[in-house]
């Protein structure tokens, strides 16, 4: 019996952590799959109807904002992202003395909640007292940027405010795939003549595609759940004009009790974020298996 | 000849020059442009409102007085309650110590499982535990408000240390996993004929190995917990917000005027934690932020 106790021991150990993340996790997207199947209103209905909340969802003005902003959002956020961090990595990897330093400011933003950064940038960007009347009193009168409260542009702010906050990470991983760029090569196409610019696009970044990737993932994976900042630094607003689907579906989950609306919205992440990380853990996986 | 080649050498050296201050001027405009926010959050926490009303952004204080982290910290209002940040900061603490020891601790556990005592089918747990990391949690959001209600759990700290446990668990795993991976397997077996068993080889031999991982599991999920505040938000109530929740009370709370120095000092107090965590362990935190993004 001790034996046999002692030998299943290991899968005895692992076994809550399995049964936790199949309840917690698959089973918990299967009710919300489900849910987002009925009628549910207030209270969640079990009776399957078919399409009828993705319908509701399709055909929402606000669905729409939040689902084009997620677009604006997640394109400027992880392109910039991107660009900032690799030119940040690239000047950082020129042996600098006070390198260390330099990276922790970078960084910091980081260890930051998104609720703090929020609400700096609300206060810095607010037209009233923040950037704008500063600029106003340096003697240039006409000056405006109003975008935390232009519809239009309100959107850009949560864009500016993430940007702070990512890509001082992004430059830590381009950094680290800098690092480990074999520096063999390197020293050979000095001894040629290549001049450094040409060094950096020609063998330097084709080698740093995995890191790419990774960085990809990471901030697309960060500005779809995407929600503490939206909610610190706009509210959503003005009106409905910087839903992202994170607020919208915590909107109707929470304040408008609509759980139909809310499961389908959630659904709907879900989707776009098992298209991008799917085949991205199948391949690592696989990679690592081989 | 000689002559020549020492003004070739000089335009070369002036060339690396003129490179290297600009160099410099481009790393020193975008330390300014991350350490502006920070720098205004603390001036501005620091000056009187009327100040704030007068003077400019970027100004330093005339006159600095604490009275906005006075009251930040035990007077500012959070809704109805105005009792400051003091009542829920504490909460946060509560929350965050016991949901780092056990996922860390839970983590441990499985990562030693998975990598050192392979069984059919432990890569696939692995794999479903990976992709529960990636998952959009407003999937998760509606049944687990009931689950938490149906288990008494609802708007309980206790709770929130359950929710942030179950979704800590795959990425604990995971940094424990990748550790242990790269121990030999013949130190388990060499160890079993020993007769040490699971438990013995695991506190004697994996764990003193650990301290590395240990502490970028725990700074990781220190800086998970406490800036969390989507679960937060979602399953606490009045007395059990984390200070995240209460932070942003504070900024949107809408009675009175609005004190700006107030939401500042809030905001640095809450941020403080992790920024401390940040600055005495940065090496740490950095290897867990990458170790959480690539994975393998």
């Amino acid at each position: 019996m001790s034996e046999w106790l002692e030998k299943q021991l290991p899968k005895l150990v692992l076994a809550p952590s399995f049964v936790a993340i199949l309840i917690f996790v698959y089973g918990f997207i299967g009710w919300t799959a489900w849910v987002s199947f009925t009628k549910s209103k207030l209270l969640p209905r079990y009776d399957i109807v078919g399409l009828i909340q993705y319908d509701r969802l399709f055909v929402s003005p606000r669905w729409d904002v939040a689902f084009s902003n997620l677009f604006i959002f997640g394109f400027l956020f992880i392109v910039i992202s991107m660009l900032l961090g690799l030119l940040l990595a690239i000047l950082l990897d020129q042996k600098i003395r006070t390198e260390g330093i330099i990276r922790t400011i970078y960084l910091y933003p980081m260890a930051l909640s998104l609720i703090v950064t929020g609400t700096a940038w609300k206060w810095i960007l607010n037209p009233g007292l923040g950037l704008e009347a500063m600029i106003r009193s340096w003697g240039w009168e006409s000056f405006s940027f109003n975008w935390l409260v232009d519809p239009n542009m309100a959107i850009y702010t949560v864009v500016i405010a993430g940007i702070w906050q990512a890509s001082g990470f992004v430059m830590a991983l381009f950094l680290a795939g800098l690092r480990s760029v074999d520096d063999e090569i390197i020293k050979a196409a000095q001894v040629d003549g290549i001049p450094k610019w040409r060094i950096y696009l020609s063998i330097i970044l084709p080698s740093m595609a995995a890191i790419f990737l990774s960085a990809f993932i990471v901030l697309a994976h960060l500005s779809i759940k995407s929600f503490d900042l939206v909610i610190a630094l706009t509210g959503g607003g003005p009106g409905y004009a910087t839903d992202l689907p994170a607020t919208y579906m915590y909107t109707m989950a929470f304040s408008r009790g609509d759980i139909g609306q809310a499961a389908s919205s959630a659904m709907i992440m879900m989707a776009v974020v098992f298209a991008i990380v799917v085949p991205y853990l199948y391949s690592e996986l696989r990679a690592k298996n081989d | 000849m000689t002559k020549l080649n020492s003004k070739y050498a000089d335009s070369g050296y002036i060339q690396k020059l003129i490179l290297r201050s600009l160099l410099f001027l481009l790393l020193g405009i975008f330390a300014v442009y991350y350490l502006m926010p920070l720098f205004i959050m603390v001036t501005t926490s620091l000056k009187s409102l009327e100040e704030i009303r007068t003077g400019s952004l970027i100004d330093l204080p005339r006159e600095v007085t604490f009275t906005a982290w006075k009251t930040a910290w035990s007077g500012a209002c959070t809704g109805i309650q105005c009792e400051g940040l003091r009542p829920f900061f504490w909460n946060s603490v509560l929350l965050a110590v016991p949901a780092v020891f056990i996922s860390t601790l839970i983590g441990a556990l499985n990562g030693y499982v998975i990598a050192q005592w392979r069984f059919k089918g432990a890569n696939l747990i692995f794999s479903l535990m990976l992709f529960g990391c990636f998952i959009p949690f407003q999937v998760v959001l509606l049944p687990m408000a009931r689950v938490l209600g149906i288990i008494n759990l609802a708007g309980s700290i206790s709770g929130l240390v359950f929710v942030h446990v179950i979704y800590g668990i795959g990425f604990t795993t995971l940094f424990f996993r990748n550790y242990y991976v790269s121990i030999p397997v013949e130190l388990v077996k060499a160890a079993k004929i020993d007769g040490a068993n699971f438990f013995r080889i695991f506190i004697s031999i994996f764990l003193p190995l650990s301290l590395p991982i240990i502490v970028v599991t725990v700074i990781w999920q220190f800086t998970q917990i406490w800036n969390d505040f989507l679960f937060g938000v979602s399953f606490s109530e009045a007395g059990t917000q984390p200070v995240t929740v209460a932070l942003n009370n504070i900024v949107n709370s809408t009675t009175g005027v609005k004190e700006y120095n107030v939401d500042m000092a809030a905001a640095i107090i809450a941020a403080l934690p992790t920024l401390l965590v940040y600055v005495v362990a940065g090496k740490y935190f950095i290897r867990g932020l990458t170790a959480g993004s690539v994975k393998g």
